[in-house]
């Protein structure tokens, strides 16, 4: 029963896919980018000595306030929407849409587990290379699987911008075009950080890149490409548009590129702010840690204890989930601990500093692997 | 790992469309679940309470259109860089590439080539760090 429903979705990839992108979206996704909105406050509230939210409840049961997420989430589809008089409709509706939709797509390249091996699930599988028919646990396996994800985050540029400019207002507009700057300039130093990555790996689908990470630490990215991991990580920070480059919403003189949004709308672009941190996240994982790897976990099992096959698929996702909390955790340390950048400042970072050390990254990787092909 | 295989891009479509009613249903949400109390006040721009001078679309600095020049420059010259990273290994080797390794003589060809490249593109941030193009100075 369960070999020939696991057969049908092998077959059916289209099928798979939505099945996939549900459990990934409404399961992991989601919850987490909403429970972060509460993380978020109760973490700056340690952090300066307050209490935070933590009231919010059900009766009785109170979960130091995790309930929150779930009032805020009423509160803001129940907001009146306000639409100002002036704003362009078309391009005002647009907007959120635009900053949530690609942020979403690209979760389809993100490799949450290896592949699934049909028909064996209960079996210890030694050379998963050996199956008869597998169910990848990633939605979307294209080769130009990277490529995809840049071309769409570079999509997400258009939101805030869209945002600022329909408003009709001089601080949204401001905001949109600090936005827009912010995110082209980090852009650059995004995608040249990473071809290290590529470099090393030989590849530019992100599953490749997880499985020649291989199980074994010393191979993850962190510790074969250190310097594009702090370039990457820094200018992927930048491009979520949070403290310290929060210039877009500049709080004390601005409020942001979509001041003029009310209720869900404004809920959106909060929402998809989460989203990206948790995506951000992900992109760190499968590149730098080794996606759904464990240490010292192959296929088959830790060396000669041999596991299941699906107790092994159960343990790489949820080390994948962990790495992922664990990154989001650390950029919400990073947003309350470091104060705003100045735009001069922002700028040189971008262009004199990243961008240099990234090319800089790229000569010495690419060198590096030339050595290594040859020197056996 | 083979190359030649053709990739089934179907997830990727459903993917797409998947993203974009998603977010369309929160839109619905956000348009048709609040109540609608419209009063002048409230349809002006926010502008903190004050009433709004002059036209919102005003002049903007130039700078921002040079950084949107740049950011062109750099991408496309990145976008150029991708295909050779994913191949790196395969140009600088004369015989077949098997787990990463050569088997057969290795060539700098891939390198060099790149180097030649590279140089332009830092000839060219070179040249707009001189000319000030960079940075908010």
């Amino acid at each position: 029963m369960t070999d020939s429903i696991l057969m049908f979705l092998a077959e059916h990839t289209a099928v798979a896919a939505l099945l996939k992108l549900l459990l990934l979206v409404l399961g992991f996704v989601m919850p987490l980018a909403s429970l972060s909105t509460w993380a978020e406050r109760r973490q700056s509230a340690m952090m300066q000595d307050r209490l935070g939210p933590n009231r919010a409840n059900i009766g009785p049961v109170k979960l130091w306030g995790i309930l929150h997420f779930v009032a805020d989430a009423i509160k803001m589809m129940f907001k009146e929407d306000v639409v100002p008089a002036k704003v362009d409709r078309f391009l005002f509706a647009l907007a959120p849409v635009m900053a949530i939709a690609p942020v979403l797509i690209t979760f389809a390249v993100v490799p949450f587990g290896p592949d699934l091996c049909v028909g064996q699930v209960l079996s210890v599988v030694t050379d998963p290379t050996t199956c008869k028919a597998t169910i990848p646990l990633q939605v979307a396996r294209m080769d130009v699987g990277m490529l995809f994800y840049f071309a769409l985050a570079s999509l997400a540029v258009y939101g805030t911008t869209l945002a600022g400019w329909a408003s009709y207002n001089k601080w949204s507009l401001l905001g949109g075009l600090r936005a827009s700057s912010q995110m082209m300039s980090y852009e650059v130093c995004m995608g040249l950080s990473l071809m290290g990555a590529f470099l090393v790996y030989g590849s530019l689908e992100p599953n490749a890149i997880v499985t020649a990470q291989g199980s074994n630490i010393l191979n993850w990215g962190i510790f074969t490409q250190p310097l594009a991991f702090v370039l990457f990580f820094t200018a992927a920070i930048a491009e979520t548009k949070r403290a310290p480059f929060d210039l877009p919403e500049g709080e004390p003189e601005l409020i942001g590129y979509f001041v003029e949004y009310s209720g869900m709308r404004f809920g959106i672009f909060f929402l998809a702010e989460f989203i990206e941190t948790i995506f951000l996240a992900a992109i760190v994982t499968t590149v730098f840690l080794g996606g759904w790897q464990v240490p010292g976990l192959d296929s088959s099992g830790f060396g000669s204890f041999h596991l299941p096959h699906l107790a092994v698929v159960l343990l790489q996702v949820v080390a994948w989930s962990l790495k992922i909390l664990f990154l989001c955790w650390l950029q919400l340390l990073i947003r309350w601990t470091l104060p705003r950048f100045r735009p001069d400042q922002l700028m040189r970072l971008g262009w004199k500093q990243l961008l240099p050390l990234s090319l800089l990254n790229i000569i010495i990787t690419a060198a590096v692997v030339l050595w290594r092909s040859g020197g056996k | 790992m083979s190359v030649e295989q053709a990739t089934d891009y179907g997830p990727t479509l459903v993917a797409i469309l998947f993203g974009i009613a998603f977010s369309c249903v929160f839109l619905g949400l956000a348009m048709f679940l609040g109540p609608k109390r419209e009063n002048a006040e409230k349809l002006s721009p926010f502008e903190c309470g004050s009433e709004p001078i002059g036209s919102p679309r005003v002049r903007f600095s130039v700078k921002f259109y040079q950084v949107a020049l740049l950011f062109l420059i750099f991408d496309i010259e990145a976008a150029f860089l991708y295909p050779w990273a994913a191949i790196f290994r395969r140009l600088s080797c004369l015989g077949t590439v098997i787990g990463g390794e050569c088997l057969g003589t290795v060539t700098a060809f891939g390198f060099v080539e790149m180097l030649v490249f590279m140089s332009t593109l830092v000839v060219a941030l070179a040249y707009v760090w001189r000319k000030r193009a960079i940075g908010w100075g």
